[in-house]
């Protein structure tokens, strides 16, 4: 009975299993023959390598956790211990520095690609939310990561980012303090710091799980943004999509190689090759990269409460997103106008993320006004305006159609 | 269904099985990248759970063994580990080697244990699980054979370090070492 699928393991001992525990079954089910649209795009590969970034940063981490020691006076000593006398250990920890980095790209791109196919809409708006959920976890994580290996960034960097609580009115000090255990960032903020990025991604690997759930129950979005209607809709995942993803995880796995071997510090900054100074602050913080355009929101807010609300709205604001966007269309191929202010909401975040990595003179704070400004106008202004205004293109009867019918003048030719 | 395939290769099908045979070439070169690849990649990981280099730089230890009197015993550490050092008296090293090795479990003279014969070095950790021995200080007990007695399962060592009675497959370990003078010793 359980052998109904092509390829199903039918041995006895299988059958024994599954009519207990019906667990080949279902990797069977959801990645064997789950049933994916035939047109999904490299675009649709970020969602596998984020989960496979996720198993990457999760082993290295805990091996370099057995050589890391959490303690203030100890902490930036290990870590050089780390990357001169532990065997592999410069790799151990290149891998997952860039890891964090290249996680982050992968996680972008994947929300970005959401965004401009309008993945978040119905009856995907919980799977949207959970992966607003994923990527503040992430947040979380990458930033008390970054301050174990107690340098110069790391510390000052962890002092600015938890005195974003000193916002909070009345108890934003109390609260300040409660974070830190102690007066400054201290030895026992390491240690929690550390208790908690071991513990998130676990975390994390939680609510992925539900992500996935949320995802298998109505299936992938697809470049179309329409619903699968019958089978000439839809391919197995496998072959066709393990193979794709194993060909992009390869291309993928080639540029990591790259910048682990070649550029590990590339993206790092230097100062954090500095012991931690509690004395005195490094002439000019910035976060990772991948924080720049929100801690360029806080920094074109003229004002300390209403910069910390920005920039966590300009995350929360995701959140609402499903309900902002007012348009019955998903895919920005079907919407003319959409799909313009979509690139510039691109332009608008990666303006942000310039203007975050340089100080906050000149032009830099005009040109990161305009941009924060944009950002917010395009979420709660022009997406519900636009949703009513917007007269989409015809969408096509059927995946399968749209395919076939692309494929008619190659057959010509 | 295979099996079936190939039982009936006719020159008409010959073809369709000789693409099979070049896709499980294929199969087989890129699994085997595959694998090569997966070792490479894990060897980094389980090679770093091996002594570091700080810790290996550790692994060599020099004393000088003068201040040591006639019959004294002393601990010093190799490697985080005891090492025995017996400065033994003449008793003691006629005891050792009138032994009849052929009774021993682990059997070994006294002359392969020892550079010299007064300076008996042994790692003082018992050969069963890992205790460390009894019989370096005065009043400790020494066993039968005046050597040393593991407390924890019974084992007994002789005034050489060779296990004598209890459940210790083997002697007490010779590291390795060298005289650098008459007295000093390198160890490791």
């Amino acid at each position: 009975m359980a052998a109904t699928g092509a390829g199903v393991p039918n041995s006895r001992i299988v059958r024994w299993i599954d009519y207990r525990l019906p667990f080949v079954k279902f990797l069977q089910h959801e990645l064997n023959e789950y049933p994916t649209p035939r047109n999904l795009t490299y675009w649709w590969n970020f969602g596998s390598l984020a989960g496979i970034m996720l198993v990457i940063m999760m082993v290295s981490g805990i091996v370099l956790a057995m050589h890391y020691t959490p303690q203030s006076d100890m902490a930036f000593d290990s870590v050089e211990r780390i990357m001169r006398d532990v065997n592999y250990g410069w790799l151990l920890r290149y891998i997952h520095m860039n890891g964090a980095s290249l996680f982050f790209v992968v996680v972008y791109i994947h929300i970005f690609r959401g965004l401009y196919y309008g993945s978040y809409k119905y009856p995907r708006e919980l799977l949207w939310m959970l992966g607003v959920v994923i990527l503040l976890l992430m947040m979380a994580t990458a930033f008390m990561g970054y301050v174990l290996p107690w340098g110069q960034m790391s510390y000052w960097g962890a002092t600015v980012i938890t005195n974003l609580f000193s916002a909070i009115p009345v108890v934003g000090n109390k609260i300040v303090t409660l974070l830190w255990g102690g007066y400054t960032v201290s030895n026992p903020t390491l240690n929690r710091f550390f208790s908690l990025h071991y513990l998130l991604p676990f975390v994390i690997v939680g609510v992925v799980m539900l992500h996935i759930l949320a995802l298998h129950t109505h299936g992938s979005n697809n470049p179309l943004g329409i619903d699968h209607k019958g089978p000439g809709d839809s391919i197995p995942f496998h072959p066709y999509y393990t193979a794709k993803d194993a060909f992009g995880l390869a291309v993928f796995l080639l540029v990591y190689a790259i910048v682990v071997f070649y550029a590990p510090n590339f993206l790092g900054d230097p100062a954090n090759y500095i012991p931690a100074n509690p004395l005195q602050t490094p002439d000019d913080i910035v976060p990772e990269w991948y924080f720049l355009p929100f801690y360029a929101i806080l920094r074109s807010v003229p004002n300390k409460l209403l910069g910390v609300i920005m920039l966590f709205s300009s995350i929360l604001i995701l959140f609402i997103l499903p309900w902002l966007d007012t348009s019955p269309v998903r895919s920005a191929k079907f919407r003319p106008i959409y799909k313009k202010i979509f690139w510039l909401l691109v332009i608008s975040v990666l303006v942000l993320g310039y203007c975050g990595a340089h100080p906050p003179e000149g032009w830099y704070v005009i040109v990161g006004r305009i941009a924060t400004f944009y950002y917010f106008l395009h979420f709660l202004i022009l997406l519900p305006l636009i949703g009513k205004l917007e007269r989409p293109r015809p969408l096509p009867l059927s995946i399968g159609a749209a395919v076939l019918d692309n494929r008619q003048p190659a057959a010509a030719e | 269904m295979a099996q079936g395939a190939q039982s009936q290769v006719t020159p008409a099908n010959a073809h369709a099985v000789e693409g099979e045979t070049r896709r499980d070439f294929l199969m087989l070169t890129a699994g085997a990248l595959g694998a090569i690849g997966a070792i490479s990649t894990i060897w980094p990981f389980v090679d770093s759970l091996n002594p570091a280099k700080d810790t290996l730089a550790l692994s060599t230890t020099e004393f000088d063994m003068a201040p040591i009197q006639v019959g004294q015993r002393l601990t010093i550490a190799w490697r985080g580990k005891p090492v025995f050092i017996a400065h033994r008296t003449a008793a003691e090293i006629k005891e050792a080697e009138t032994v009849d090795i052929s009774t021993l479990r682990d059997p070994q003279k006294d002359s392969d244990r020892v550079k010299k014969a007064e300076w008996l070095v042994i790692v003082g950790v018992c050969t069963h699980l890992g205790c460390i021995p009894l019989g370096q200080k005065q009043g400790d007990p020494r066993g039968p054979y005046g050597g040393w007695f593991c407390p924890c399962h019974g084992s007994i060592y002789d005034t050489s370090g060779r296990r004598r009675d209890g459940p210790a497959p083997l002697n007490l370990e010779v590291p390795p070492y060298q005289f650098t003078s008459a007295t000093a010793v390198k160890i490791g």
